[in-house]
């Protein structure tokens, strides 16, 4: 049986630990709500711009010398994968959720003959990639594989590098592996591709765009659109900025969601801390008071003797 | 007769309501969106935007390198920048201006076309922003 002083120990050790993850939860909390503002005002131009080019893409068919960024390049050979996690751990199972998804998905690519890259983005997933397939991760030139703040800069950075693999055929395909951020309590392990746009997706959003599909379909047969200035140009201009602000999007929400699962996290680490200081508290009482009275025992017995 | 118009920045939704008409600074000229135009995809350049309710402008914004989706019910503004016009500064724009031609001299030093090319946009929509800018605040 553990001594007093051992007790004392614990639980002051434990006290500070709930200190400090009742900390982190604020901290979290606060970061949270502004990142999850941020993500959130950013979505309605990153679905929106998909929306069109989505559109945009059925409307012109299968044509040829359709640029690489919409259609591909007519293979499924070489696959670029993208798993976005956060820098920094204690965010419960955020990071680890995604870098088992992908790891699932790379199995699978490799299992069915393709060649596969890894391009991590946050420092998470770029450690444990480096670790599982050291010879499969690349990423840009002077890049750090880190999230940080997420700004414009990084995903910039990403999309030029993707841009580049694609032109210089080292890349057929592209798919961002991320957390969609659902709320505090949820974020999604989502499979996106950008590279050629939009043909496998998660099923919730097939859903969506089905749903989409069918009222567009009722309104009109199909949208044969117009171009201002020729579609060649206005592809052009549209597509990197489209590649640009759905690496962005989906950095917002990585950012938000660790910030979330961090909070959830913390919130049960610190009840758990809470409990534990309750057992050991009883433990500690029980203790000393089954020392006392073996204490009076003895001076009693010992006067009775006498 | 009326057109859903909806003007978004990458920060956020700017405009969305019901208007009649709206009057895009195309690239290639300006167009107005109003109910059963044909759908159409249109790259903006930097200009101004005016809401039409009945014949009188009710609003007018401000957009830079953007993009309009138009269809028989309404119109999708994508635009880099959105401002109001009494948003715009003369002073920002002019220091814009400045700095743009700062960098203009450097690339052509580097003999970089593309990145001139890119510069000439964005002058031009500077200059669009400063003249906007002085002539509000007549």
């Amino acid at each position: 049986m553990a001594s007093l002083k051992e007790l004392r120990a614990r639980i002051n050790s434990v006290k500070s630990t709930k200190k400090i993850t009742s900390a982190m939860k604020m901290v979290a909390a606060a970061k949270m709500h502004r990142a999850e503002k941020r993500s959130r005002e950013a979505k309605p131009f990153a679905t929106t711009m998909q929306r069109i080019l989505v559109n945009l893409k059925e409307s012109l068919g299968d044509r040829p010398g359709m640029p690489k960024l919409l259609a591909g390049t007519g293979k499924q050979d070489l696959h670029l994968l993208i798993p976005m996690s956060s820098d920094r751990g204690l965010a419960g199972g955020f990071n680890g959720n995604i870098n088992r998804a992908t790891r699932d998905l790379i199995q699978k690519l490799l299992k069915e003959g393709k060649n596969v890259k890894i391009c991590p983005i946050g420092f998470k997933a770029y450690v444990y990639f480096r670790g599982e397939y050291p010879d499969l991760v690349v990423g840009p030139e002077g890049g750090d594989h880190r999230l940080g703040n997420v700004t414009f800069e990084t995903a910039d950075q990403v999309a030029s590098y993707i841009e580049k693999l694609l032109e210089t055929q080292q890349c057929d395909v592209c798919t961002v592996v991320y957390n969609q951020f659902k709320n505090v309590m949820l974020q999604i392990p989502t499979a996106l591709q950008l590279i050629p746009l939009n043909v496998a997706m998660t099923e919730e959003k097939q859903k969506e765009t089905l749903d989409e599909k069918l009222a567009t379909r009722t309104e009109q047969l199909q949208a044969e659109y117009l171009f201002e200035p020729e579609p060649e140009e206005v592809l052009h201009r549209l597509l990197p900025q489209n590649l640009r602000v759905q690496l962005l999007s989906a950095m917002l929400e990585t950012n938000a969601g660790e910030q979330g699962a961090r909070m959830t996290a913390m919130d049960s680490a610190t009840r758990n801390a809470g409990k534990a200081i309750d057992k050991l508290s009883l433990h500690y009482n029980r203790t000393r008071q089954a020392n006392i009275t073996s204490e009076l025992t003895e001076v009693i017995s010992g006067a009775n003797a006498a | 007769m009326s057109i859903q118009l909806e003007i978004v920045s990458p920060e956020k939704v700017v405009v969305s309501q019901q208007v009649d008409m709206a009057v895009l600074p195309g690239l290639e000229g300006d167009i107005a969106a109003m109910e059963g135009h044909v759908p159409m995809i249109l790259l903006l350049r930097g200009g101004v935007i005016h809401l039409y309710v009945g014949d009188k402008i009710t609003d007018s914004f401000f957009v830079e390198s953007g993009f309009a989706e138009m269809k028989e019910t309404g119109c999708t503004v994508l635009a880099k920048e959105v401002k109001k016009l009494d948003e715009l500064s003369e002073e920002v724009a002019t220091k814009l201006l400045a700095d743009l031609e700062e960098s203009f001299k450097e690339a052509a030093k580097g003999n970089d076309a593309e990145r001139q090319r890119e510069l000439i946009d964005e002058m031009q929509n500077a200059q669009v922003m400063l003249e906007l800018a002085t002539s509000v605040k007549k």
